[in-house]
């Protein structure tokens, strides 16, 4: 056999010998992780962690409740902050920016925005918040945290909205639709599973992010729902509990852990759905 | 002391001094089309006669669906475009910015691909009815269903106007556009090579619809088919590099074209 063949496929046996290990190593520490959340995770689920508050340190017992109820309206208010700018200025980007100078100053920014560390984002909302304000407040929380989500949802809706044909634009205008009722009966409509595939992936992103709540939602030993107050929150909770002496709140950061995983997976799965649905409305 | 100067009276614009009659439903006049310096439309003179078909022939590029989009000013939507001359529905310029405020009601247009919008078949309909009309429930009801009838693609949806547009068939999807512009009763309808993207069957259905529409509008046809323009028009039109070459009676040109360069393209030497 020709000495060219042979050092072809030992070159091509090779490679896919180098591909495969690495293909391993990633998996194993996915799966590692997942396996330890699971087994923790399982070992600290407990009914009490969604009906009673955290439990004094030193005390036995579990709860979380402050915690889950706390980390849902923050994501809440980040939702409510985050999707109307991410998505007006999407749609900005694409129905009337194309690809102006303006837009394409405003998309790198966004991309430059789309990667910054989380912990300066924390700063910001510091600063601009809680500084004037004088105390920690899940409103500064959800500022950070939707300041985070806004370039992903910004992103997605430019590029899904450029998707949709202009044929489908001009066949609205034909019929003499304003350009408000071609963008939000029309081509937003097109775009939608596109859009909310957007805004599950940015929630999933902060869903998680302890950074930017560190020096503004700061945590809560105690149940509220003052949004102008420090808030118990589950990233926090994780952080705070898993570095803590009580076994107890250790069991607790497992099991909140787990849940975070397992919420996160679920808005994975239905982005991925969404996602899957775009293609059919072509 | 008052010194009140009283606005003039409104006069008759029907009563103008220099008022000839306008027997064409749209008249074209010395117009010009630029997609920025580009002249895709050289000084075209053309009238369309009321509740008529009219087509458009020519080779790709001859600027038959740029004069199409002047007709309803859809190329108002791109910067850069823009159209010197006349054209005047009723005798009245729409050219000039302030003259029709609802020009598209009055002039519907239907697109070479099919451009269902991604709601329900009656929401499709209903969309453009909103535009212009409040309609309670059974009214809006009433006018879909009509719009539907018209269009012949009645008994194909019934029971299902719920459904996604977007999964009636292309010939479906065609016809559900032609019946959602004709639901906003346009004086003139527009149609840009409406049946290129679909089978002899549904072409066939879309025509007989054109001819039945004529009746209460005037249509516009641009298409790449002779055979389609011969069979489904009472006036064709021959354009060539952004000139109008020739207009006649469609009889006329097809068997006897006055100028040699209608007769090369209609036989095929060139095109």
């Amino acid at each position: 056999m020709n000495w060219v063949i042979v050092r072809r496929r030992m070159v091509d046996a090779l490679s896919k010998l180098l591909m495969g290990l690495a293909t391993v190593i990633g998996v194993f520490f996915l799966l590692w992780i997942m396996w330890t959340t699971l087994k923790f995770g399982l070992a600290g689920m407990h009914w009490d962690l969604f009906t009673k508050d955290t439990p004094p340190p030193g005390t036995d017992g579990f709860g979380l409740r402050n915690a889950f109820v706390g980390s849902l309206i923050l994501l809440g208010l980040s939702l409510l902050i985050g999707v109307p700018v991410g998505l007006m200025a999407g749609t900005w980007l694409a129905e009337y920016g194309f690809h102006s100078r303006t837009a394409n100053t405003v998309r790198f920014i966004n991309d430059i925005m789309l990667s910054a560390p989380s912990i300066e984002i924390g700063l910001f909302a510091y600063a601009v918040m809680v500084g004037p304000m004088g105390h920690f407040s899940a409103l500064a929380g959800s500022l950070a945290l939707a300041i985070l989500m806004i370039p992903i949802i910004v992103r997605t809706t430019d590029e899904m909205l450029s998707l949709v044909g202009n044929d489908v634009r001009e066949a609205a205008i034909a019929l003499g639709a304003p350009n408000s009722v071609v963008i939000t009966k029309v081509t937003w409509r097109a775009a939608r599973a596109g859009i909310i595939t957007g805004v599950l992936i940015g929630l999933a992103r902060i869903t998680g992010e302890t950074a930017p709540l560190l020096f503004t939602a700061l945590n809560n030993q105690y149940f509220t729902t003052n949004i102008f107050s420090p808030m118990a929150n589950i990233p926090m909770v994780i952080f705070q509990f898993a570095l803590s002496p009580y076994t107890n709140w250790q069991q607790m950061a497992w099991a909140a852990s787990f849940i975070t995983v397992l919420f996160v997976l679920v808005l994975s799965i239905l982005a991925r759905w969404l996602a899957g649905r775009i293609h059919v409305q072509k | 002391m008052l010194n009140v100067s009283l606005p003039p009276k409104p006069s008759n614009p029907a009563a103008g001094d220099n008022e000839q009659p306008c027997p064409a439903k749209l008249a074209v006049r010395n117009l010009n089309f630029f997609y920025g310096k580009f002249q895709a439309i050289k000084n075209i003179n053309v009238e369309i006669r009321p509740n008529t078909v009219t087509a458009f022939i020519g080779p790709s590029g001859c600027g038959k669906s740029t004069l199409l989009r002047v007709f309803n000013r859809i190329y108002d939507m791109y910067p850069g475009q823009r159209a010197e001359g006349e054209v005047l529905l009723d005798g009245e310029n729409i050219l000039d910015p302030s003259s029709f405020p609802k020009l598209r009601a009055k002039v519907g247009m239907v697109f070479q691909k099919p451009t269902p919008f991604p709601m329900s078949i009656y929401e499709n309909i209903a969309f453009g009815i909103r535009l212009y009309e409040k309609l309670n429930r059974s009214e809006m009801d009433d006018r879909v269903r009509h719009a539907l009838i018209g269009a012949g693609l009645w008994h194909e949806v019934e029971g299902k106007l719920n459904q996604s547009a977007l999964r009636l068939s292309g010939g479906q999807q065609q016809r559900l556009c032609i019946a959602r512009a004709l639901a906003i009763q346009p004086e003139i309808l527009l149609l840009d090579e409406p049946c290129s993207a679909l089978d002899p069957i549904s072409t066939a259905k879309i025509e007989e619809l054109m001819y039945r529409s004529k009746e209460d509008c005037t249509l516009i046809i641009v298409t790449h088919n002779m055979q389609q323009a011969a069979r489904a028009s009472e006036f064709t039109a021959f354009m060539l590099s952004g000139e109008l070459i020739e207009v006649s009676e469609t009889t006329q040109i097809f068997t006897n074209p006055s100028d040699k360069r209608t007769e090369d393209y209609i036989t095929g030497r060139f095109g």
